[in-house]
């Protein structure tokens, strides 16, 4: 579903169902240089379920236009003026990796619209290598295949979709390879440079759940941990043999974490 | 020691689509001989139907064991998914219906598999599904063949019988220039050769049962699915880009993106046409792939032991194999097929239909039959078995002489297989 946000089109998928403001949200974000497709089982789930949902393409992103935003609080403010544009006063917030950061700081800087947090595959600092900066500052495929490579488990580099037929390595590249250039550089800047990600945590105040790789290398269980210390009762599922492409390694198991808070 | 990124490709060829078994440690794939799964719940069933959850809900649609096949075929050529059929001509069908309808038209290369010709030219005319056939080289030809309601442009790698090479990355580029993808058929080369998707091509399918398998026991069919081509910008594939009465108003390109074109052809063409791949199928050819590259590996240089010995021979008129330096693909080949142009080729017998005929009689070793891609040597003379109603004119216009003898080349000792020849050639030629 289109809406108008900044005065730009702004897609979100809904799982084809129209909004009711009488209804609980959920509002989906999506990774770096990703689109809304990472959320598609969830967001089907939520929606048959009663939810409204919004599973949103970042500005710039996927089918929505605009340019990609610099900062993480930055994209935290336009998912507010999205909410704004829907008619939506609060829902739950699901991001993962740099939409977790852009929902944390969204959660912390606007308490009074979100009613629960869910971090998917996140970490504070999320610092990313001069290699990988340099390769997307020059739309390298190398950036793309680092990320990729990176982001999956050791154990998903040899498969074993949950959906059958279907080859996570390719199909994480093709959507990366849809972006426009520039795109992920944009993405990975803004997260190299969000620095207040701690003092962010340490102001939540709605149920917050961490939903972690064991053995994710882009955002490391260990960096996400110390990150849940300093928020309030979080609490914290680690998917075993997981790494940072939690939607397409484990969704089921995501799902069945995410339909305990949201 | 390098560290690479990624699996490569032989470890890819044993691995990939399969861990052990979660509930027996079986090292190897198991077969999972069942027509349906037990959901845990009601809400379970609604999820896994509605595409909330992933699983299994009846095995036309997926299985267990097929699904290794298809991530395995799927990481070797680079895609995004696949779908395992009941044949290369189910898969070709499946490729087809998955976005064109009544009304709609393919441009198609005309050195492609018999099969697929007859698909082409007679069956989907009835279904309003127009075809124009090109020559494979004839690139302008292939761009003035396209009409508004063109939607596919077709080709195989390796042209049949004749082993034109089919540019993919300039075909591609026709394609693209007008909105369309580019479909290939890869069964000759298989991606231990040549992987499509690296030259831009889109969707790509498998007869399984030759090369793939190798062992030639089971029939079976893949379609792969490259997910690069944008179906959302081109605007001409509504079964994509439009809402699915069948399945509640859902627009795959909206939801699934870069896995559009193959979710639809499993949960439209698997559920409805139905032409599935049975699981102990699906486990013979991974049996096959495990050893693909070591069998593609000695495919071709049996192959080539074969060319230079046949481009010798006293009673062989021409050879066509895309490696030789007087085949007009050779250089395209070289750039192509950097490992070898496949193990299918033809030569031309002095003498004609009466000395083909001859050949085939007398050999030992070389198996007659209308095959390819077995771990046996295969061989057929097309005018005295598969087009023998045929007079030369006839022929001559389908590009098939009287004294075409196509060779399939398998993995038994290359001395043997020239041996049996020479023997058949020399018999050939008596009484001429």
């Amino acid at each position: 579903m289109n809406f108008t946000v900044n005065g730009h089109q702004t897609y979100a998928f809904t799982g084809g169902r129209n909004i009711d403001q009488s209804k609980s949200t959920v509002l989906f974000v999506h990774g770096a240089s990703l689109d809304h497709t990472v959320w598609t089982l969830p967001a089907r789930h939520f929606a048959r379920h009663g939810w409204n949902v919004l599973a949103a393409d970042l500005p710039g992103h996927g089918m929505s236009g605009g340019e990609p935003l610099a900062e993480i609080s930055r994209y935290a403010d336009w998912l507010c003026t999205l909410l704004d544009a829907v008619g939506i006063e609060q829902t739950a917030l699901v991001g993962h990796s740099m939409g977790s950061l852009v929902t944390l700081d969204c959660a912390a800087r606007h308490p009074d619209r979100i009613r629960a947090l869910v971090l998917v595959g996140t970490a504070v600092p999320m610092p990313v290598t001069d290699q990988l900066l340099n390769a997307a500052f020059e739309n390298d495929h190398d950036a793309i295949d680092m990320l990729t490579a990176w982001g999956h488990s050791p154990a998903a580099h040899f498969g074993g979709n949950e959906t059958p037929g279907m080859w996570m390595i390719g199909g994480l590249m093709r959507l990366f390879e849809r972006a426009r250039p520039g795109t992920l550089y944009n993405d990975l800047n803004a997260c190299n440079n969000y620095t207040n990600g701690i003092e962010m945590a340490q102001r939540i105040k709605c149920p917050t759940m961490f939903i972690l790789g064991e053995h994710d290398m882009l955002t490391p269980k260990r960096s996400a941990l110390e990150l849940a210390k300093n928020v309030y009762n979080a609490e914290i599922v680690v998917l075993p043999k997981t790494g940072h492409t939690i939607m397409s390694e484990r969704p089921d198991a995501l799902l069945d974490a995410l339909v305990k808070i949201v | 020691m390098t560290k690479s990124r990624f699996m490569k490709f032989d470890t890819l060829s044993l691995h990939a689509g399969q861990h052990p078994d979660s509930a027996t440690r079986a090292r190897a794939t198991p077969i999972y001989q069942t027509a349906s799964y037990v959901f845990r719940d009601v809400d379970h069933a609604a999820s896994v139907f509605n595409i909330e959850r992933t699983g299994h809900v009846y095995s036309r649609i997926s299985n267990p064991t097929n699904a290794v096949f298809e991530e395995r075929i799927s990481a070797l050529e680079g895609a995004v998914g696949a779908i395992a059929t009941a044949s290369g001509q189910a898969a070709l069908h499946l490729a087809v219906t998955t976005i064109l309808s009544a009304g709609d038209h393919i441009v198609s290369s005309q050195s492609i598999y018999g099969g697929s010709h007859n698909l082409f030219s007679y069956t989907l005319p009835r279904f309003g599904i127009d075809t124009t056939f090109v020559h494979p080289r004839d690139h302008d030809a292939i761009r003035h063949a396209i009409r508004p309601n063109t939607k596919l442009i077709f080709g195989e790698v390796v042209g049949n019988p004749n082993c034109e090479i089919l540019d993919i990355e300039k075909v591609a580029q026709i394609a693209h220039d007008h909105k369309i993808p580019l479909l290939i058929d890869s069964t000759f080369t298989t991606p231990y050769l040549c992987k499509p998707l690296d030259h831009d091509a889109d969707i790509i399918f498998h007869s399984a049962t030759k090369f793939l398998s190798g062992h030639g026991v089971v029939i079976g069919g893949v379609l792969v699915d490259g997910g690069s081509f944008d179906w959302q910008s081109s605007g001409k594939f509504p079964t994509l880009t439009e809402p699915y009465e069948g399945f509640h108003g859902l627009i795959f390109s909206e939801e699934f993106g870069p896995a559009a074109y193959i979710t639809r052809a499993r949960k439209e063409g698997a559920r409805d046409f139905g032409a599935c791949m049975s699981p102990t199928t699906a486990f013979q050819i991974l049996q096959g792939l495990e050893t693909l590259p070591l069998r593609m590996e000695r495919h071709v240089s049996n192959t080539r032991k074969l060319v230079e010995f046949l481009s010798g021979h006293s009673a062989v008129d021409w050879v066509s194999y895309p490696e030789l330096p007087d085949h007009p693909d050779h250089r395209l080949a070289a750039k192509l097929l950097p490992k070898g142009a496949g193990a299918v080729f033809s030569f031309g017998i002095k003498g004609g239909r009466a000395a083909g005929h001859k050949l085939i009689d007398k050999l030992n070793l070389f198996s007659h039959l209308a095959n390819v891609g077995d771990a046996k040597s295969l061989i057929i003379h097309p005018a005295s078995t598969t087009h023998h109603r045929m007079d030369s004119a006839a022929l001559e216009a389908a590009g098939i002489s009287e004294g075409l003898v196509r060779l399939s080349v398998g993995l038994e000792d290359a001395d043997d297989l020239m041996a049996d020849l020479d023997m058949g050639l020399k018999s050939s030629q008596r009484n001429r």
